[in-house]
């Protein structure tokens, strides 16, 4: 092992002019954080109203949801982030695909939008899985009481389904910041894409990876314990924790 | 609508996509899945055992690849890999190792921490009785293990093992960034040559899906016909 450790490489000036190689990489942590939380934010609320969907009785509107969560599903984040990239501002109408493709920051909201659909399809799962680990008994109090369907979701189903599958739910959030490392793909300088790109430029392999790496476990502690808190504040009393629904994933 | 497109550029090169590129994607999916659950099995095994050091590295090493991004895990392996190497032959220079093996020694690390989570929950469910049953019998821990709970528990796990094996699929397209050719860097080296991306990857995206979707039918008929009775 001859490998030439330099710890105090993070302190030399990065290539670029813009400062450190410590502050690149916290510019790249700066750009996980924001592309996984809106897009967090936006698979919060397409996921809620998909997995809603899936549970009314509408036939087709089930058919629908179920849709949109395999297509979602179904195909390579990647390939997606390509998708979106590439063949999406084709098939809109010219003057629209020109002006999303000369956007300055494209790649940042490509990554947002692409990154917000593919989880908010795991979102849904969720949810729908949340509504349904509900006993059948609270839907019908509620249709008995003379409350209407709506009335039925909003106050008695959707409250206790979301505070029911909050630990699935923090395990997709710490996925969307780290799948926001695909955004590299597209040319997003992410915190991965920052540690690549100092381990090209100083040689620092493992330092590089090592800084990176460090980040990636710390937000993983911050928001583990931050969710462990909201949910012992939000518990059901009277409920034993009852898991979401176990899909594999990342 | 497709106005421009030129789907001709599938035509000329699907025998170079599929017979390069989802070759490589196969076998490395493939490889991986069976390194990675008899890795994950042993880590399972580690994390539920008695010696509380073993338990504890086992859980560090399975709760520290899930943090962390599976593209920066790709990078580190694929520097890392040589490395280890020398050190395995003994040779003081980092000794070059192919994208092949790289790539396989990367997914049968990574994804044995999400095989090790599945086994692990597949062991819990297993009742004690038979654990005690099997110890009754006068087996050792192994015999217990490797003839009563691990049959069982594979066999109920088996659909998701398969699911994430799907995803596994899925990541696979993660290596073309180390310019590897499984079937999306086969895509992007001819995307990028003709300057055909649309058409390129609109094919690729409904490959994966049909695939996949006709994946993960198959395992959700494979789960009614295994479950076990009770």
């Amino acid at each position: 092992m001859n490998y030439n450790w330099n710890w105090g490489i993070f302190w030399q000036a990065a290539p670029g002019g813009q400062g450190t190689y410590a502050q690149a990489l916290l510019s790249g942590l700066m750009f996980t954080l924001a592309v996984g939380l809106l897009a967090w934010i936006m698979a919060l609320i397409l996921g809620s109203i998909v997995g809603t969907v899936r549970t009314t009785p509408s036939k087709w509107a089930v058919r629908i949801g179920n849709g949109y969560v395999e297509l979602f599903r179904n195909i390579p984040l990647l390939v997606q982030m390509y998708m979106w990239y590439f063949v999406i501002p084709e098939f809109l109408p010219g003057p629209i695909g020109s002006y999303i493709k000369s956007m300055p920051n494209e790649p940042f909201v490509t990554a947002v939008i692409c990154l917000g659909f593919f989880t908010s399809a795991r979102v849904a799962e969720q949810v729908r899985a949340g509504i349904n680990s509900l006993p059948r008994g609270q839907s019908m109090a509620g249709t008995a009481m003379g409350l209407t369907p709506t009335q039925t979701y909003m106050k008695v189903i959707l409250p206790q389904a979301f505070r029911i599958i909050i630990p699935p739910m923090t395990s997709e959030f710490l996925n969307v910041i780290k799948n926001s490392s695909v955004a590299l793909y597209i040319g997003v300088m992410e915190l991965t894409a920052q540690a690549r790109s100092m381990q090209e430029f100083s040689f620092q392999v493992f330092e590089a990876f090592s800084a990176a790496t460090l980040l990636y476990v710390a937000i993983n502690v911050i928001v583990l314990n931050l969710m462990r808190f909201i949910e012992n504040r939000t518990r059901v009393p009277g409920l034993i924790a009852v898991g979401g629904a176990k899909i594999a994933g990342h | 609508m497709f106005g421009n497109f030129d789907f001709d550029v599938i035509a000329r090169t699907w025998k170079y996509l599929f017979f390069t590129g989802m070759t490589f994607t196969v076998e490395l999916t493939l490889m991986a899945m069976v390194g990675g659950i008899i890795f994950g099995t042993i880590l399972a095994l580690g994390r539920l055992s008695h010696f509380k050091w073993l338990a504890m590295i086992c859980a560090t090493y399975v709760n520290g690849i899930r943090s962390v991004p599976l593209v920066l895990v790709i990078f580190w392996f694929y520097f890392l890999v040589p490395y280890i190497g020398a050190w395995v032959i003994g040779s003081p220079t980092p000794i070059p190792v192919g994208a092949f093996t790289s790539s396989l020694v990367t997914f049968i690390l990574f994804e044995a921490a999400y095989y090790c989570e599945i086994m692990r929950a597949g062991i819990q469910s297993i009742s004690r009785g038979q654990v005690m049953a099997g110890q009754a019998l006068g087996m050792t821990y192994f015999q217990n293990m490797g003839n009563i709970v691990l049959p069982q528990a594979f066999r109920n796990m088996i659909p998701i093992l398969l699911t994430q094996t799907i995803v596994l699929f899925q990541d696979v397209s993660l290596v073309s960034i180390l310019s590897i050719t499984d079937f999306v860097g086969a895509a992007r080296k001819i995307a990028e040559r003709d300057g055909r991306q649309a058409e390129m990857y609109l094919f690729v995206g409904i490959v994966y899906f049909v695939i996949c979707l006709s994946l993960s039918m198959l395992v959700k008929q494979l789960q009614r016909r295994v479950a076990i009775v009770r």
